[in-house]
Order: structure tokens, then C-alpha cells, then sequence
């Protein structure tokens, strides 16, 4: 089983993500592929959408409003693309769950929440050799970066300007 | 020179022990070795040919004796006694174990250095001009620029899984020592017609095996706009560059396949769409750092002292070293000093323990406790006052680092090639000594004056052959070292990508090749004061094609 992770370690997973075809359920929470959304908008679904790493982020954002979850694909750790695809659509004013689909790594989930990401949604192999406190340990590792991210932590240059930094 | 704070001391820590950690997790198998690799290689661990390497930052090649002497310390203890500065102003180590690596970089965190993003497909050590700081030319410093982009590119979250590595080069000159046409991104200071200091920036040079002159995306940015300009290339680039290909998947490919003008409306798009103030260095971030670069205080001394005027006619091998191996200083009776490391005969770029531990100490006696590293493979002391630099020279000497041959026939840029290099398709070094030794005599030298050799083992262009007046790059052909040369490459504000001359040329035969090119512009040039790249920039390609491969008669 796919295993979902966030910021507190291993979080269950109440969506479902649709197959291309796969007809749409009458109730719960569906993630849907991109050419689905208009058909799936129409239901009381509560609604994600699935964004593979390649499309522009803004082909998203008319259905912001109707989204609860964005969920982008990470085809392999070493793929970066999604990184900026996250951090677009927090740019764009996306503000439901984002969430990186694939095989990333949790010396990466620092890197993922500082670009906008809530969660995780890892394949078996990763999320067995990798259990949930590898997770949660590694936000902690480096405590300021020089970058502002979207952890609210801030950075090393916002710390310098506080007045007791010295 | 740029000191630590509290802050930048924590991050290099931390940053360690994070290394570590990811270290014991491969161990134990939570990281397996496709996942392993990208975290060692962003931490300046490569696997060559017979061992670890470990790359370690020089950020823009500045450092300061203390430093120096550390990386003799890691020479002697965790390796063989020496280390090999890089064409981007990086030391290598070529012989570190596994197990020590994390050792090592605590010593190194110890005097404020790292191997942070030395390799891997991240944002690379930015470099920058040896002589910044301190070239009567210069606009401003460009270390600063450099310092502000190290800090924002370390571990960035957004850009440390690229599709490829990204070079970032800077100068304050209009004269560019720092080869920015051959980077990612070039950013060159300079004034607009108001007088207000910014940045020409060019995008989508590089060397490799498809070498691209950088083209201009933007001729003016204001200064504050720096990162979240530089922060809108990258975006641009990770979400658009190519990944189906590592060999076109640096940003020259996409600027190519996309034009500079598409591409110039893809990050001006994102650039005006952006929340800059997030992303920009506050005035005060600019001013803190800026300040630790404040010239060190340097009284004015007399231009031509007696003694060393004497010296000059004493001893001809010093007067040369004097006129090849220093730069004018911006401060009256002061130069930038040269220290060679091509001796004849020797592996380009390399330095003992003892060798850097003499450097520092003449560094701290003469230098104001500074050195640089250039991207040609050699160490400068940025701040000799004249009156001392026989004292310099003698100091050299006794080290056997006093070659007067800086920009000089054997001032030979080599990258390690198949005696280290896994990738590399044939040797380089030995080639650099072969020919170093052909062209030993400091007379014939001068007679020839600058000519520029740039060596590379393979396709991958390390030793920038390409941008060599000479540029040799050893190929493989059916298991036999083959080595193709180019001519009238260059790599400053002038860039250019050599030609080829034709058919490679066997590696015993390259010291020949070699000196025909010579001995044929000799021949033909319009007096001793056209150097070699103005003689073929005026007759071409044809006469040397002729004195390489017409039949003998
Ligand atoms: S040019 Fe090739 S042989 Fe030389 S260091 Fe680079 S990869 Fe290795």
C-alpha cells in the first residue's frame, strides 16, 4: 500500500485516485487526471486533480476554487520539475493540499515543504525502506536556510535583520 | 574576504551532520546507491577510476592562509600528500576513503569551508575573477555579487534536483577573466547611462560536447533585482529544460531549441509575476557583505623600487617572472602576484602539503593573508607590495613554484583524464607534461609569447579545450588515444570556440603537432608583438591545415 506522509509522520490517506477512464464514484474524495476535471467539477465530489510534471501549472488554476487537492507527479527523486510546479501553483494562489506523488526521498521533504507541499504520497519500496520518522526528522536538519520558503521558518537573511541576531 | 556568522557556522554544521546521517542511512540500506549518489555528489563525492574524489569549495576562488593550510592538513592526512585546484577554482582530493569523508568535512567546516554543491545537478561554486577586488578596471567587486548568489543557492530547495549542473560566472571588468560567455548564467557589472551599477547578463553558454557562446537576456539589471532575476532563469529552466537526454538537458539546449528571444519572455514573464521582495537581498544583506570586501589597508609604496630594479637585471629569470606572473594593483607601488602551478614538466594545477603550506605562510607575510585560485589552474597572491616581490620570487623558488610562464606556451590547462577521471576517453596530464618539456626554455617562451593550450580527456570538456588558442581534446578511437586539435579559441569578452584543424593525432605525436602550430605562426606572423590568437584571427585556418597534414617533401 501506497503510504501518505506529512509534517507529523504517517497520515492516512482518504483519497482515491481515479485511472484515465475509471467512471467517477457518486460520493468521498476523487483525484482526477487533468482532462477530467470540468466532467468531475459537475458532481459533489470533493475534488483533487493529478498534474504530471509537464504541463503548465496555470492549466490548473481556473478550478482552483473547486479544488481541495492538487496532487503532482514526481516520476522519479532525481526529477526536480515538480519542485517548481509546486512552488508555481503556490504562486498562483493555490491554497488546498498540495501533495508530491512518487518516489521521493525524505532528504527531499524539507525541500518539498519549503516549496509549498503538505504531503507525501510514497510507492511501497520507497515508504519501506524509509519509515515515517526519517520523515519527520528531516525538517529538522538544517534549521535556517538562506531561502524563505513557505515553512513560515523563515531564512538565514530574515534572522540576520532581527535585532538580538547581532 | 567573507566571514562566517552565527548563522552561515550553523548551516555548514548542520549541513554535515546531515551528511552523516545519509551516509549511515546508505549503510543501512534506507537510501539505496541511485538514491545515495545525487546526496554525495551535492557534497563533492565523486567515484573515479580507483578511488573517492572529494571536491571542496573555494567559493570564487578567494581564500585566506588559514584555510590554506587546512587543505594541506586534509592533503597529509586523508590523502597523498597533495591536491589538484580545478578549472573552477576548486581543490580536489583524489584519494579520501569513504569512512573519512564526514571527518574531513568538519576540518574543513572548522575554517568556513565546504564541498557544498561542488558536483550533482544543483547550482555550482559561482566563480569569478582571480584579480577581483583589486583591478584598476573594475567596476565593483564582483565577490560580492558571488557571495550573495552562494548563499542563496545553497541548498535551495527549489533547484538542488536539476536536469543538469548550472555554472554561474561573474566579473566587474569589462576585461573577463572569468570566461562568463562559456557559463549558465554570465553576469558582467556594469554602469548604465545614469551611472547606476547593475548587471549585463548573459545566458546559455557552455563547454561539453555541444559548446555555446552565451547570449545577452538582459543588458541592464538593476542590482536589487539580482536574485529574483537569476531565481526566474532557474524556474524557467527546471520546469522547461530537457530530462529525456542528460546531453541536452543543460539550459544552452533549451536557450537554443527555445531562441533567446522566447526564452528572454518566459523569465520576464515569471520575473514581473514573481513576489520578488521574497526572493531579493535586502539593502542592508547587500551592504553587510559588501563590507567584508573592503580592499585590506594598503599604504602607497614607490612603483620601481631600487632593489628590485636591480634584482630585474640581476637575475633575467626573475625580470620575466615580474613581467609575465604580475597584474597592476589598484593601489600605487602594489601588484597582483602570479604563483605558477605549471612548472615544466609537472601535472598542471597541483600542489603539495608543503607547497600550500610555503604559499600561506608567503600569503600572510605578503599578501594580507589573501590568495586566489583561477580558473586556469594557478594561485594568486592578490596584494604584493613591488619592493617585496623579489622576496616573493626567492620564496617560490625554494618550492619549485617559480615559473615565469603565466598566459605562456606551458601555462597548460589540463583536466585529470584517464589517469583519475572514470568518464575521461584518454590521458591528459601526461600530455600537458610532454608538451611543457618541448617548450622548456624560458627564452623561446618568451619569443612566442601568450598562447593559451587547453587539455581535456574527453568529450565532456573540462579542461575547456575548446576555448584554448590551442585546444586538444583526447578521444577514443577503437581503443587508441586519438587527439583532435582546435585553434583560435578564447575565453574572454572576446570569446570564441576554436576550430578543428582536421584528423586527430596520435598521443606521442602531440608535442610535434604542437610545435608545428608554433614553429608555422612564428613563420608568418606580422611581427613579434601579433600573438598567436591575432595571427589566426588574420590569416585563418589554411597555413597551419598545410604544415599539419601536407605530405612530407
Ligand atoms: S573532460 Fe572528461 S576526462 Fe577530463 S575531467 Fe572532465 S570528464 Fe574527466
Amino acid at each position: 500500500m501506497p503510504q501518505l506522509i506529512d509534517h507529523l509522520g504517517a497520515a492516512r490517506d482518504i483519497w482515491t485516485r481515479l485511472a484515465e477512464d475509471a467512471p467517477l464514484p457518486g460520493t468521498g474524495s476523487a483525484i482526477v487526471p487533468l482532462d477530467r476535471i470540468e466532467e468531475a467539477s459537475a458532481t459533489g465530489l470533493e475534488l483533487g486533480v493529478h498534474l504530471p510534471n509537464d504541463v503548465e501549472p496555470e492549466a490548473a488554476a481556473p478550478w482552483f476554487e473547486r479544488l481541495s487537492l492538487i496532487s503532482v507527479d514526481f516520476p522519479s527523486f532525481a526529477d526536480g520539475r515538480g519542485f517548481s510546479v509546486g512552488q508555481r501553483l503556490r504562486a498562483l494562489g493555490f491554497e488546498g493540499r498540495l501533495r508530491a506523488s512518487g518516489p521521493v526521498i525524505s532528504d527531499q521533504f524539507d525541500y518539498l515543504l519549503a516549496c509549498g507541499f503538505d504531503e507525501v504520497l510514497l510507492p511501497d519500496d520507497v515508504a519501506e525502506r524509509q519509515p515515517p520518522e526519517h520523515w519527520t526528522a528531516a525538517p529538522g536538519r538544517i534549521t535556517l536556510g538562506y531561502q524563505r520558503g513557505r515553512t513560515g521558518r523563515g531564512s538565514i537573511l530574515d534572522a540576520r535583520r532581527m535585532p538580538h541576531s547581532g | 574576504m567573507y566571514r562566517y556568522d552565527e548563522f552561515d557556522h550553523r548551516f555548514v554544521t548542520e549541513r554535515v551532520a546531515e551528511f552523516r546521517d545519509q551516509v549511515s542511512r546508505r549503510l543501512t540500506g534506507a537510501l539505496n546507491e541511485a538514491e545515495f549518489k545525487p546526496l554525495r555528489l551535492m557534497n563533492g563525492l565523486y567515484l573515479q577510476l580507483h578511488a573517492y574524489m572529494l571536491r571542496v569549495a573555494i567559493p570564487y576562488g578567494s581564500l585566506d592562509a588559514r584555510q590554506m593550510r587546512m587543505l594541506a592538513h586534509i592533503a597529509e592526512t586523508w590523502d597523498k600528500g597533495y591536491g589538484h585546484f580545478t578549472t573552477r577554482q576548486n581543490i580536489q582530493f583524489n584519494w579520501p576513503k569513504l569512512k573519512d569523508v564526514p571527518d574531513i568535512l568538519d576540518a574543513l567546516a572548522s575554517v568556513e569551508m565546504h564541498a557544498i554543491q561542488t558536483s550533482g545537478n544543483c547550482i555550482r561554486n559561482v566563480t569569478s575573477d582571480p584579480y577581483a577586488g583589486l583591478a584598476p578596471e573594475e567596476i565593483e567587486d564582483p565577490r560580492i555579487t558571488a557571495e550573495i548568489l552562494r548563499q542563496w543557492s545553497s541548498l535551495h530547495p527549489e533547484f538542488t534536483f536539476l536536469g543538469r549542473k548550472f555554472k554561474i560566472a561573474v566579473t566587474g571588468s569589462e576585461h573577463d577573466r572569468a570566461a562568463i560567455k562559456v557559463h549558465d548564467i554570465g553576469l558582467q557589472i556594469v554602469k548604465d547611462d545614469s551611472g547606476e551599477t547593475g548587471y549585463r547578463v548573459l545566458v546559455g553558454g557552455g563547454l561539453g560536447r555541444t559548446p555555446m557562446i552565451g547570449k545577452v537576456i538582459r543588458d541592464f539589471l538593476p542590482k536589487a533585482d539580482l536574485l529574483p532575476y537569476v531565481e526566474a532563469v532557474l524556474r524557467v529552466y527546471n520546469l522547461h529544460g530537457r530530462r529525456d537526454n542528460k546531453y541536452k538537458a543543460r539550459i544552452k539546449i533549451l536557450v537554443h531549441e527555445t531562441g533567446i528571444d522566447e526564452f528572454r519572455a518566459q523569465v520576464e514573464a515569471e520575473f514581473t509575476s514573481m513576489d520578488r521582495d521574497s526572493v531579493a537581498a535586502p539593502d542592508d544583506e547587500m551592504a553587510r557583505i559588501a563590507a567584508y570586501f573592503a580592499l585590506p589597508d594598503l599604504a602607497e609604496k614607490p612603483d620601481a623600487p631600487v632593489e628590485v630594479e636591480r634584482m630585474k637585471k640581476l637575475d633575467p629569470d626573475f625580470a620575466q617572472w615580474v613581467t609575465r606572473n604580475t597584474y597592476p594593483h589598484r593601489v600605487p607601488g602594489h601588484v597582483a602576484a602570479t604563483i605558477s602551478l605549471k612548472p615544466i614538466g609537472g601535472a598542471p594545477g597541483d600542489a603539495t602539503a608543503e607547497q600550500m603550506r610555503a604559499m600561506a605562510d608567503l600569503a600572510e607575510r605578503f599578501s594580507a593573508d589573501e590568495l586566489r585560485i583561477t580558473h586556469e589552474q594557478n594561485v594568486v597572491l592578490p596584494h604584493v607590495a613591488i619592493g617585496d616581490l623579489y622576496k616573493v620570487y626567492r620564496g617560490l623558488a625554494a618550492i619549485g613554484l617559480d615559473a615565469p610562464n603565466k598566459g605562456l606556451v606551458t601555462d597548460i590547462i589540463a583536466c585529470p583524464g584517464l589517469d583519475y577521471c572514470a568518464l575521461a576517453t584518454a590521458r591528459s596530464i601526461p600530455v600537458a607534461q610532454a608538451v611543457s618539456k618541448r617548450f622548456a626554455s624560458n627564452a623561446r617562451q618568451r619569443e612566442i609569447g601568450p598562447l593559451s593550450i587547453k587539455i581535456s580527456g574527453c568529450i565532456n570538456a573540462c579542461g575547456h579545450h575548446h576555448i584554448g588558442h590551442i585546444g586538444i581534446l583526447g578521444l577514443d578511437k577503437a581503443g587508441v588515444e586519438s587527439y583532435q586539435i582546435t585553434l583560435g579559441g578564447e575565453s574572454t569578452e572576446e570569446a570564441a570556440l576554436g576550430d578543428r584543424t582536421g584528423p586527430g593525432f596520435g598521443y606521442d605525436e602531440v608535442p610535434d603537432v604542437v610545435e608545428k602550430i608554433v614553429e608555422t605562426y612564428l613563420a608568418v606572423r606580422d611581427g613579434p608583438r601579433e600573438t598567436f590568437l591575432q595571427t589566426y584571427r588574420r590569416i585563418g585556418m589554411e597555413p597551419f591545415k598545410e604544415a599539419l597534414y601536407a605530405p612530407a617533401h
